[in-house]
């Protein structure tokens, strides 16, 4: 057993040896509610039964391996065979269970019950983004992947994620929260199943097309709370994080407050006459934001999967009208989502315009190939 | 009537197999075919084993370095539906086909022309299935689980899913006849039930597994598939059906599925743990008990797959607790084996190294899925790494381990010859080193938030990844020394007895080393 010994000293050796030098953690987060602590607690009495458990059950193994050897000449007996002992052993552990289960129990009686709640949000999951509402407020807007880690998480991008801020788990807009609120958030999905996950609330739903599930967290402290989507959704799974922001009461409000200043600002914007220019910086923004993880940044598509821009019958020449359509409404049945509802009259007008003249697809430079906010209004 | 099969066999004994190639085509051997099953296995863990290192080279660092995410999830879904459906299912269905007609003391498997057409539907299905990868769009890349509404936007790959789950379904449920209608219609005289060695009964229990619940896998994906094509809406709220009832029927199928996966490994480690230790099984009635609580149980925890969908509380406590049960029997599974162990008189030969790693790991295994089955802490645990530390650590150095472990232990009886012991031994200590290095810091990430299934991970996970890839490297590449000694011990070595290891004990035993084309063509009677 010499053998056996060194070579689990070896593998404890490198692991720990490794745990010394970095920043991660072995372990779940304690996180900052009053549930994600009881849960960490719950977490780690479970972790210490189960290795109680494995200490007996090895520790008796190894000790018969050492021992009961035949190159030790040891005898063999012939016990095979005790009604007594099976007893013992399957009545212990059940009662174990039957401990640890009690306070699971009362535990998620308390998780599931959402009522009572101060304020509520709508969270909606979608390939792959996700969108927040506050319909008290009359607040809502989407979250998508920060452009720093977009740029660095390109196939062969060259960039290395250790130099990108929270690389893959950072977002333009994040959810804005109060602490010491019992929110209650309600969930689904536009397209397809995601999972809205943020550890620190210790909170993780499923959110499903044409369902609404609920839950709620009460956030103690102000911080920056990470999260991902955790159910597969598609190519860019892995790239749709979750930023929770907790802010004290008077910095919500004045958050509050500077949403609805912008969302005015933005209204006004989308009436007036727009440049090419502005048009095609807006456009590719929009575009590398919404629609480049399907179609690619290049505009080439996946073959089979997502249809290539460049050159398509629907992006020249004058297929204007069918083009907005497709954005405005989607393609139902298909990845191709409909728009209409998560970008404005300005933002669909410009990546229209990018999509119809960048990659060569308006090679010519031809002036009608400009779409501006007023056709968007008045396709709606 | 089994006088008269031992008659009809006589007269044609004397043909022996076909010659060439037509031998392995048309066999109705219980052995050939047992050979097919289990060499077509070895041919699919390498298969799916290069797919999990495309996963892991992939997960080497953070940043995408090698294939795009689309594929990233064409392997993660490729490689489980291969390693599930073309490898450790016909692995023990393969042991099944070679071991079970000689340890009852039969002449063959009772149904010996569907035994040829369950295995040759094989390799078309998964032709099918690996075919995906070469059309238009790539493979499924919506997880082996299949949920709608994602798998519904496949391409011209989803069909070709869908048909080969049906195909390898018809397979497995045909398979598992024929080992039903083996084992209650072919024992030898005197062979009551609870004579019979264990590896029969967890066999006799998974096949009855396997006839319940592959029809329900292939009733849903053919709903998937009307959904798609014949606008049906099953599965679409916008036509009046529910996503989530596809996971209730899916896990329906899945949760037995996970026990098909590892009840005849229990069997397995129950024939060597005994042989080695010289000493017998201890508590065989409670053994079989506790195989078939499980198996019963296995019906009734379907929804610890889906804690999260958001079902009624009083269903996730039910669920909850029904899961916490099966931690019962099979704790009482494990400390019979150690009870066997002990005060024994053990050799370490490969195969009882491979029985001990079992036991070992698929414990670890056992008891991350403690932690999981306790639904409040599951919220934290779904759907990241720590669950798939978890499942693999009671597939890979459980269900595999247990199927190599079998493999060492019957390899002499089949071949005639002894393995290399010191190449065997050697095979063992790599894979199980890998096998930790692989799987063990996978808990750390999925502790530390990292969810499953994706491509590329923030930096705080680089670490364990780095670690958890050069275990998967290592993995695989000491599995070419098993093909090395497999094929050696095939090829010659030296001559084994017809008893093979001191303390064994079994009719498989009695019968020559290799035995004869026909296994017992005079039934040995069974005091
Ligand atoms: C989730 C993946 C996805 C995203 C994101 C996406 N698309 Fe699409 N798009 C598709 C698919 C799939 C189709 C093909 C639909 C069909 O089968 O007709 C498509 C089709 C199109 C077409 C028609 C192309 C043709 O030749 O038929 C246009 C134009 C288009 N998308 C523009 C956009 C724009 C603009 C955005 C961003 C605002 C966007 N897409 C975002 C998946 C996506
Ligand atoms: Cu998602």
């Amino acid at each position: 057993m010499t053998k056996f010994t060194k070579v689990v000293a070896v593998i404890f050796g490198l692991i720990t040896a490794a745990t010394a030098q970095a920043d991660w953690t072995m372990n779940m987060r304690k996180g900052a509610t009053d549930i994600s602590h009881d849960i960490f607690d719950l977490h780690m009495i479970v972790l210490w039964v189960c290795v109680a458990i494995g200490v007996l059950v090895f520790g008796v193994m190894i000790w018969s391996m050492i021992y009961h050897r035949k190159s030790r000449g040891y005898e063999a007996s012939d016990f095979h065979e005790s009604t007594l002992v099976e007893i013992v052993w399957t009545v212990i552990p059940a009662v174990i269970l039957i401990l640890l289960a009690i306070p699971a129990g009362k535990m998620l009686i308390d998780i599931e019950d959402s009522s009572n709640s101060d304020m509520t949000v709508k969270v909606t999951g979608y390939q792959w983004k996700w969108e927040y509402e506050y319909p008290e407020e009359g607040i809502s807007f989407f979250s998508n992947l920060a452009a720093s880690s977009r740029e660095a998480a390109g196939l062969k991008a060259g960039v290395n994620p250790a130099t990108v801020d929270h690389y893959l788990l950072e977002v333009d807009n994040p959810l804005v929260l109060p602490v010491g609120k019992k929110v209650r958030f309600l969930l689904t999905s536009n397209d397809v199943n995601h999972a809205w996950w943020t550890p620190d609330l210790a909170i993780k739903k499923d959110a499903i097309p044409g369902f609404i599930n609920d839950m709620w967290a009460t956030i103690n402290e102000p911080g920056i709370y990470r999260g991902q989507c955790a159910e597969l959704c598609g190519r860019d799974h892995g790239f749709m994080p979750v930023v929770v922001v907790a802010k004290t009461q008077e910095d919500y409000d004045a958050w509050v407050a500077e949403q609805k200043g912008a969302a005015a600002a933005k209204a006004e914007e989308a009436d007036k006459e727009w440049s090419k220019e502005e048009l095609m910086t807006k456009g590719e923004e929009v575009y590398n934001t919404s629609c480049a993880s399907c179609h690619l940044q290049t505009g080439e598509g996946i073959p089979g999967v997502f249809p290539s821009l460049i050159g398509s019958p629907l992006t020249i020449g004058d297929s204007i009208d069918e083009h907005i359509d497709v954005v405005l409404n989607g393609k139902s049945g298909t990845a191709m989502q409909a728009f209409g509802n998560q970008l404005d009259d300005a933002e669909l007008a410009a990546v229209i315009t990018y999509e119809r003249n960048a990659w060569g697809n308006n090679a010519d430079g031809d002036d009608k190939q400009i779409v501006q906010p007023s056709m968007i209004k008045a396709k709606r | 009537m089994n006088a008269h099969a031992v008659d009809a066999h006589d007269d044609h004994d004397h043909h022996g197999p076909d010659k060439g190639l037509m031998r392995w085509v048309r066999t109705t051997n219980h052995k050939d075919i047992g050979t097919l099953y289990l060499l077509f296995s070895l041919l699919m863990f390498f298969v799916g084993g290069a797919m999990a290192l495309v996963i892991r080279a992939e997960l080497f660092q953070p940043g995408l370095q090698f294939v795009d995410p689309n594929f990233f999830n064409q392997m993660t879904t490729m490689h489980a539906l291969i390693m599930i459906f073309g490898v450790v299912m016909p692995a023990f269905v393969g042991l099944a086909n070679w071991m079970l007609p000689i340890m009852v003391g039969a002449p063959d498997m009772a149904l010996p022309r569907m035994n040829n057409f369950s295995f040759w539907i094989l390799p078309f299905a998964a032709t099918m299935l690996i075919g995906t990868l070469f059309v238009e769009g790539g493979g499924p890349a919506a997880g082996w689980t299949m949920y709608p509404p994602l798998v519904l936007q496949g391409g011209k790959s989803f069909p070709m899913l869908i048909f080969s789950v049906h195909l390898l379904g018809i397979s497995s449920i045909m398979g598992a006849i024929n080992i039903v209608a083996t084992i209650m219609n072919l024992r030898a005289p005197g062979m009551t039930y609870m004579k019979m060695p264990l590896f029969v009964w967890t066999w006799f229990i998974t096949a009855y597994l396997l006839i319940a619940t592959m029809p329900v896998l292939a009733g849903a994906v053919t709903m998937l598939l009307t959904d798609k094509y014949f606008a049906t809406s099953f599965f679409s709220a916008a036509g009046g059906g529910d996503p989530v009832m596809f996971q209730h029927i899916f896990w329906f199928f899945g949760h037995p599925e996970v026990y098909i996966l590892i009840l005849p490994a229990f069997g397995i480690v129950s024939q060597i743990i005994p042989t080695f230790a010289r000493k017998p099984l201890f508590g065989y009635a409670s053994m079989v008990y506790a195989t078939a609580s499980i198996a019963f149980l296995s019906f009734i925890v379907w929804a610890h797959h889906m804690f999260t969908v958001g079902m009624p509380v009083v269903g996730e406590l039910f669920f909850m607790m029904a899961t916490m049960l099966i931690a019962v029997p099979t704790g009482v599974k494990v400390f019979n084996w150690v009870s066997t162990m002990w005060r024994g008189s053990m050799t370490f030969e490969t195969p009882m190294l491979f029985a001990i790693g079992f036991v070992i790991m698929f414990t670890i295994g056992g008891l991350s899925g403690l932690m999981l089955a306790m639904t409040p802490i599951d919220f934290q645990y779904h759907d990241t790494y720590f669950v798939v530390a978890h499942f693999h650590y009671v597939l890979v150095p459980g269900a595999v381990f247990s199927i190599v472990a079998a493999v060492y232990y019957w390899l002499p009886k089949w071949t005639g010859h002894m393995y290399d012991e010191k190449l065997g031994r050697l095979h063992f200590w790599l894979s199980t080193i890998f096998v930790n290095v692989l799987f063990w810091p996978q808990h750390y990430l999925g502790l530390a938030g990292m969810p499953r299934r994706i491509p590329d991970y923030a930096v705080q996970f680089a670490d364990f990844n780095m670690i958890s890839s050069i275990g998967a490297f290592g993995f695989g590449l000491s599995q070419l020394l098993f093909v090395v000694v497999v094929f050696k011990a095939i090829r010659g070595g030296q001559q084994a007895t017809d008893q093979v290891w001191e303390g064994a004990e079994g009719l498989e035993w009695t019968l020559s080393s290799p035995p004869p084309y026909h296994s017992f063509s005079v039934q040995p009677e069974i005091k």
